[in-house]
């Protein structure tokens, strides 16, 4: 990559750290930079500390990556915990009037109030975008775009804070230009076409939508409620209804009654919430109702690290509830994938009338990636799968079929439609007629042989003979790429193998792209690779060493490369 | 009025002589009187001697689990206002395991019937006590007597401004199929509780216990059922006399009504149109 660069800002919560972030990488998205952007917060909504880590080039980006060109330090915190990340030619911008102490040999931008405004209080308020401003001029990336921005942000809260905003950016554009950088987006030119900035849950958002949800049911918990948040923002404008349930059962109990009654139906949660949810996702698997699940991650144990990062809830999500009953497990690796995933979702959960669930983390849901558009699809195929027309006697709502699907009526279309968590009849009425348990069992349980045969989602990268394998799930898949790519490029050929549709597991699929790998190294981010007991479950295959996270910081290409020198 | 054999539903699995026998023969006339279809109306259940009922009529049915009826049956109203929806759970179901749904739905006010079967005992795990087990009552498993007072659901539903709110007795048919009637018709979350006594289980609450005690509130001199301060006191009302017939009415505007989209007619017959490239031009 010719231009690889990466930026920190970091400050208490409440200081618009989010905010400017995210303004800064929608501008240099449209100007033409591969932005991918993570958060890093803790779980409170005044002071503390956190970060966003932006990471800049002209090739396309996957991953995040550890190091620091540009630190912006909002609070003194931000340079204590982030100095040993500096590159040799890094440079801190500061906040001067709260950062007192300074690294020795570092350069140094500093921001006073009274430079940027002479209203110190102001000052106060518009430091972001002076030192937005100063990063522009540092980058020497036209300032224009910035105050198109902050105009578009501040508008709302009148002219005076656009003014200050404006006044404040300026002045930062000037001193960042004034001292020099050797780093420069200068040659960066907008693209033909525009690209996409949006994060890992954004696309699983626009995935339900694009596929036809009607009903969206929850109870907010970090970090599944941006999925809610960002299909309530578009709840109006897209004909969808929101209903926040008093608890994460009852999301789960009406989001069924609303799947039941005919339309696309979905709730999610992270593993709390989930667990909360776990008997009637064995309603939906018994009564047949589809149903999606949005599982987001955070690191348990029980409340564990509430904003951080894991994959440790795979295990219970394959096995949640009593009993056996047919359900779909889903892993996006990227917001394409996770697009294209949740609308797949939608369409297997109507097909084959059962609870599918995507699981995604916080790395995934809180990070943005840049999209070319063409990533998306044009358009999405809808496949609901209902039975329409008059019926032949008396319907059946569990007729016992080969394929194990039985003919899906709604109520109020026709014949009276009976639906039970009970063992029941094919008309759907409890029933302790033993024999009938059995049929009904094997009826439910032989939709999996269908599924497993239409489920793959492998991803592959690298040479296909490299000695190297590294296998890995959901939204490993960036980091791994990258420590892939990494390896090839010095001469160290390796292969990526990612995984996206998890169960039923697509063991054929599996088995013939790992092939007979010389040395497997399976990267996951959980205790004690979860995933990796899963493949040796189905396929009999193992990894020969595991490569771990799970301190709840985001997996990076430099973590998997120090992992693997030290099993070298 | 419909034909009553059109709500003929499988055989009954409940003990000869209790007390659901006469609430779904009330219910099923006041559908007929009614003349709601089978095909227009979803029952939804959960579990106990109530969480067969929907089983024993000819009606959509959703027979869920345990204390969860009033979300499932929130949600077929969100999805399809078009059908008629009653929630039938027990005392046990919907006063104990589903308690948070309860105070949710007084508070959103879907338009929907909840019938809860109260036979102040749980009666299908043979004989433990309920929410509304009195004070005192030697059980099974509470053989020195239940230490706690019954649960006032209906002084709950009251004070938190149910949009109406009525007591039945199974051995009452007649009364009660009009209560049916008035909760079915009503606009609104309407709460009907049935005095349904369990011949197996409950040797104090039994037919003749509640028949000496039952009154018709209607019929009382000082009958207002829109005075909050009123029904509030004969919600409360439980001992040697207990009140029956609607205790409380309110005008209320209903969750289905909170939902814009909904104005465009029932969500299962809309078809937005939402082309991906609209969708992604939010992160242009």
């Amino acid at each position: 990559m010719a231009i690889d660069l990466n930026i920190v800002i970091g400050g208490a919560a409440g200081q618009g750290v989010h905010t400017i972030t995210g303004l800064l990488a929608k501008i240099l998205v449209r100007q033409g930079c591969q932005v991918l952007f993570v958060q890093d917060y803790q779980s409170r909504v005044r002071g503390g500390h956190l970060f966003n880590r932006i990471r800049l080039s002209d090739q396309p980006l996957l991953s995040s990556r550890e190091g620091i060109d540009l630190l912006v330090a909002l609070n003194q915190e931000t340079v204590q915990l982030h100095r040993d990340e500096l590159a040799p030619d890094g440079v801190i911008i500061y906040d001067a009037s709260v950062v007192k102490e300074l690294p020795a040999g570092v350069s140094t931008l500093a921001l006073t109030a009274g430079d940027l405004l002479a209203e110190q209080k102001a000052a106060e308020l518009a430091i972001n975008a002076g030192a937005s401003g100063a990063l522009m001029g540092l980058l020497k990336v036209p300032l224009e775009p910035l105050m198109a921005m902050l105009l578009e942000a501040f508008e709302a809260k009148g002219s005076e804070v656009v003014g200050w905003n404006h006044k404040a950016a300026a002045a930062g554009y000037r001193l960042g230009a004034a001292a020099g950088n050797s780093h420069s987006l200068a040659g960066i030119t907008a693209p033909a076409q525009p690209r996409l900035l949006l994060s890992g849950h954004e696309a699983i958002a626009v995935g339900a939508l694009a596929a036809g949800l009607q009903l969206i049911c929850g109870y907010p918990m970090t970090p599944w409620s941006s999925v809610l948040n960002a299909i309530g923002q578009r709840a109006d404008r897209f004909g969808v209804v929101v209903e926040q349930a008093e608890d994460e059962i009852a999301a789960i109990n009406l989001a069924i009654g609303a799947s039941y009654a005919g339309v696309r139906a979905m709730t999610g949660s992270s593993g709390g919430g989930f667990a909360l949810m776990v008997e009637a996702l064995g309603l939906a698997g018994c009564a047949e109702i589809p149903l999606v699940i949005l599982e987001s991650q955070r690191p348990g144990p029980s409340t564990g690290l509430p904003t951080r990062t894991e994959q440790g809830d795979l295990s219970f999500l394959l096995y949640a509830g009593q009993g056996d009953f047919p359900r779909a497990v889903l892993a996006p690796g990227t917001p394409a994938q996770g697009f294209a995933l949740t609308a797949r979702a939608f369409n297997l959960a109507d097909r084959y009338q059962l609870p599918v669930i995507v699981i995604t983390d916080q790395y995934f849901g809180d990070t943005n990636f840049t999209h070319e558009s063409g990533d998306f699809p044009a358009a999405v195929e809808i496949e609901r799968a209902i039975a329409t027309g008059p019926v032949d006697g008396v319907y059946e709502r569990y007729a016992l079929t080969n394929s194990g699907i039985s003919p899906r009526r709604l109520p109020g279309f026709g014949p009276v439609v009976a639906a039970d968590s009970d063992e029941h009849t094919p008309d759907g009425h409890l029933t302790e007629d033993l024999a009938m348990r059995v049929q009904m069992q094997d009826k439910r349980q032989r939709k999996l042989t269908g599924l497993a045969d239409e489920l793959d989602g492998i991803t592959s990268l690298g040479p296909d003979d490299a000695p190297l394998t590294l296998a890995c799930w959901g939204s490993s898949l960036g980091p791994v790429a990258e420590a892939v790519t990494r390896l090839n490029a010095a001469s160290t050929p390796a292969r990526m193998v990612h995984f996206s549709e998890l169960w039923p597991f697509p063991a054929a699929a599996v088995a013939r792209s790992l092939g007979r790998p010389q040395k497997l190294v399976m990267v996951e981010m959980n205790a004690t690779g979860q995933f990796n007991r899963l493949l040796r479950q189905e396929t009999g295959i193992g990894a020969d060493h595991l490569v771990l996270k799970y301190d709840g910081a985001p997996l990076t290409p430099e973590y998997i490369l120090r992992a693997l020198a030290g099993h070298a | 009025m419909l034909p009553l054999d059109l709500y003929q539903g499988i055989e009954s699995a409940w003990c000869p002589g209790c007390g659901n026998f006469g609430m779904l023969k009330a219910f099923k006339q006041a559908l007929a009187e009614l003349e709601i279809k089978p095909e227009e109306i979803a029952l939804v259940s959960g579990i106990g001697q109530s969480g067969k009922f929907p089983h024993y009529l000819k009606c959509n049915m959703i027979n869920g689990i345990h204390g969860r009826t009033l979300p499932v049956a929130t949600g077929i109203r969100l999805a399809n206002h078009g059908l008629k929806v009653v929630a039938t759970a027990g005392d046990g179901d919907c006063y104990g395991e589903g308690g948070n749904h309860l105070l949710s739905a007084l508070r959103k006010n879907p338009d929907l019937t909840l019938v809860v079967h109260n036979n102040q005992i749980y009666a299908l795990t043979k004989g433990q006590a309920s929410p509304t087990t009195d004070q005192g009552i030697k059980t099974l498993l509470q053989p020195h007597g239940v230490p706690y007072p019954p649960l006032h659901a209906l002084a709950i539903a009251v004070a938190q401004d149910v949009s109406w709110l009525g007591r039945g007795f199974a051995g009452r048919g007649e009364h009660l199929t009009g209560l049916y009637k008035q909760a079915l018709t009503h606009k609104g979350f309407a709460l009907l509780e049935v005095l349904q006594p369990c011949v197996s289980f409950n040797k104090v609450n039994t037919f003749q216990w509640y028949e000496k005690r039952v009154y018709d509130v209607e019929a009382e001199p000082d009958y207002d059922p829109e005075n909050e301060l009123w029904a509030y006191q004969k919600a409360k009302e439980w001992g040697d006399r207990i009140p029956i017939g609607v205790i409380y009415r309110r005008s209320r505007p209903t969750l289905e009504e909170a939902h814009p989209v909904l104005q465009a007619g029932p969500l299962v017959r809309q078809h937005p149109e939402r082309p991906v490239a609209a969708l992604l031009a939010d992160f242009i």
